[in-house]
C-alpha cells in the first residue's frame, strides 16, 4: 500500500522480524508496516489465522504485534521510533518470558 | 394450538438447565425469557465449577454440589454430541489462595465442617512450597491455599448456549423477548400472558432469577431472594500458564484470566467501582506477580441472586400442582443436576428428595 508523499517527513529505521525497513516519523507502526507491503500481523491465540490491520483505529484489535519484546501492542495505536523491533504476534502473548520496554 | 407440556419462565443457566433436561426426558418445552432487558447474571459470571467451599454448614447443598460436578462430565459430553459445541470443561481441582495466616486458619476450620458431613469432597490445605510446584510463578506472598479435586470450570457462555441450543435440537420451543406479565390457573392449566401473547400448559418453572421474586407471587409461593453484586476484571489473552482453576482467578479456554469474586450488597446496581476493582486486581497481582504486566480489556459487574442463607431454593407449590420454582447464584456449578436430576424428577411431578431441605419454607420457620 504506497504511502502518500509529504516532503519534509523524517525517514526513520525500524525492524520487522528481523527485517530492516523504513518509515517515517509521525506514522503509526501499522501505517509503516502496510507502506512496506506487510499484511500479516499476527496469528490469532484460538485457532492461529492470520490477521493484519483492519480498522486503523484502536477498536479491532487484529493488528496487533509485539514491540521491542511487548506482546499484544495495538499496531495502529503506536507511533513508530527509530530502532524499533517489531515481531509477529504468534498467539497469545507471554508475560513470563519477556519482557522490554517502548 | 397444540399447548406445551411445559413452560419455563426464565432463559439463564438455571431456566435452560430445567428446559432442556425437561425436553431431553420427552415434555415438550417452551422457554420463555425476558430478552436483553434482564438482569442476566448468566452472561456474567465467572464459570467456576465449585465445590470446596459449597454447603459447609447445610449438608444437603454439599452434596447436591457434589453430586453435580461428579455430573458435569455427562451433561458436557451429552451437549458436545448433540450441538457441537465446546464448552471448555476441565476439572482438575480448583484452589483458594490463603494471604495470611487468619485465612489459612479459616479455610482450614471450613474443611473441619464440610468434612464431618461431607468427607469424600477430601479438600486440603497445601502449603507455599507444594502450591509453588503447581504453579510456577506463585507470588511469595501466598502463605497456602486450599485444594479441593472435585471442583473445575468451563465456559459459561457457551453452556448457556449449548443448553439453548441443546432445547432446540430436541424440538423444544424458545421466545425471547417474552416477560412474563401475569400467570393464571384455572382447570389444571396455567395460563402465562407475556405482553403479547399467552402460553398455555399443565407444568409451570419459574426460573427468572432475581426476577422469580414476582412471578413467584402470582401463584402464592414466597422466594426471597435478592441481588449480591459481584464485580469482574478480564485480561488480554495470555499463553496458558494457570492449570487450575482459582477461587478468584482462572485462565479461560483462550487465554483470558478473569479476576473476580468481589461481594457487595448495593441492590439493583450492577455498575462496577474503581475501588473494588482496584482491590481485586492488587490481590490477583500478589498470587500471580507476573499478572501485573497484563492488560485488563474489559470490567463489569453483575447481580448473584442470593436467597437469606445463600443456598438455593427450590419450591413446588402446594396449591397449584404442577408449578415449581428454582433459583440459586450457582448456575453454573448446579447445571447438570438441574438438567440430569431435578428436571427429571419435575416431568414426573414433585422436586427429588435431595433438595426437600432447599424449599422456601425454611426462611418463614426461621422467622418465627
Amino acid at each position: 500500500m504506497p504511502r502518500l508523499d509529504r516532503n519534509g517527513d523524517t525517514s526513520v529505521s525500524i525492524e520487522f522480524e528481523g527485517v530492516a525497513i523504513s518509515a517515517f516519523e509521525g506514522d503509526s507502526v501499522a501505517a509503516a508496516l502496510l507502506s512496506n507491503g506487510y499484511r500479516n500481523f499476527r496469528d490469532t491465540p484460538v485457532n492461529g489465522a492470520s490477521r493484519g490491520a483492519f480498522c486503523m483505529m484502536g477498536v479491532c484489535f487484529d493488528c496487533l504485534v509485539e514491540i521491542n519484546g511487548i506482546g499484544n501492542i495495538q499496531a495502529c495505536m503506536t507511533e513508530v521510533r527509530a530502532g524499533m523491533h517489531i515481531r509477529r504476534q504468534r498467539g497469545a502473548r507471554d508475560i513470563h518470558a519477556q519482557d522490554g520496554s517502548l | 394450538m397444540k399447548h406445551p407440556d411445559a413452560i419455563v419462565v426464565g432463559g439463564g443457566l438455571v431456566g435452560a438447565a430445567i428446559a432442556y433436561g425437561l425436553q431431553r426426558t420427552g415434555l415438550s418445552t417452551l422457554m420463555l425469557d425476558e430478552g436483553d432487558v434482564a438482569l442476566r447474571a448468566s452472561r456474567g459470571n465467572f464459570g467456576l465449577i465449585w465445590v470446596q467451599s459449597k454447603g459447609i454448614n447445610f449438608p444437603p447443598y454439599a452434596s447436591w454440589t457434589w453430586d453435580s460436578a461428579s455430573l458435569w462430565p455427562t451433561l458436557d459430553a451429552e451437549l458436545r454430541d448433540l450441538t457441537g459445541d465446546v464448552l471448555d470443561l476441565h476439572q482438575p481441582g480448583g484452589i483458594e489462595f490463603c494471604l495470611s495466616d487468619d485465612e489459612i486458619k479459616k479455610c482450614r476450620g471450613d474443611i473441619r465442617r464440610l468434612h464431618a458431613h461431607a468427607p469424600q469432597v477430601a479438600a486440603e490445605m497445601l502449603d507455599h512450597k507444594a502450591l509453588s510446584k503447581m504453579l510456577p510463578g506463585l507470588g511469595p506472598d501466598v502463605v497456602g491455599g486450599r485444594y479441593c479435586r472435585g471442583d473445575g470450570h468451563v465456559n459459561p457462555l457457551s453452556l448457556l448456549r449449548a443448553l439453548h441450543k441443546g432445547l432446540l435440537t430436541k424440538g423444544g420451543e424458545i421466545k425471547s423477548g417474552s416477560p412474563v406479565r401475569s400467570i393464571r390457573h384455572q382447570g389444571g392449566v396455567f395460563t402465562v400472558a407475556t405482553n403479547t401473547e399467552q402460553h398455555q400448559s399443565a407444568r409451570l418453572v419459574l426460573a427468572a432469577g432475581l426476577g422469580t421474586r414476582d412471578l413467584a407471587e402470582m401463584i402464592g409461593l414466597d422466594i426471597p431472594v435478592r441481588p449480591i453484586r459481584g464485580q469482574n476484571l478480564v485480561t488480554e489473552k495470555l499463553q496458558p500458564f494457570l492449570p487450575f482453576p482459582c477461587a478468584t482467578i482462572r485462565q479461560t479456554g483462550e487465554g483470558s484470566v478473569q479476576i473476580g469474586a468481589s461481594e457487595e450488597d448495593v441492590g439493583f446496581n450492577d455498575a462496577t467501582t474503581p475501588r473494588i476493582l482496584n482491590k481485586m486486581a492488587a490481590r490477583a497481582v500478589t498470587i500471580f506477580p507476573h499478572l501485573k504486566q497484563a492488560r485488563i480489556v474489559r470490567v463489569w459487574g453483575a447481580l448473584r441472586i442470593m436467597s437469606p442463607d445463600g443456598y438455593p431454593i427450590y419450591a413446588q407449590s402446594q396449591r397449584f400442582p404442577g408449578a415449581f420454582a428454582a433459583v440459586c447464584h450457582s448456575g453454573v456449578t448446579l447445571a447438570a443436576v438441574h438438567t440430569l436430576k431435578l428436571a427429571k424428577a419435575i416431568a414426573e411431578g414433585a422436586l427429588p428428595d435431595a433438595v426437600s431441605a432447599m424449599n422456601p419454607e425454611r426462611f418463614a420457620n426461621a422467622q418465627t
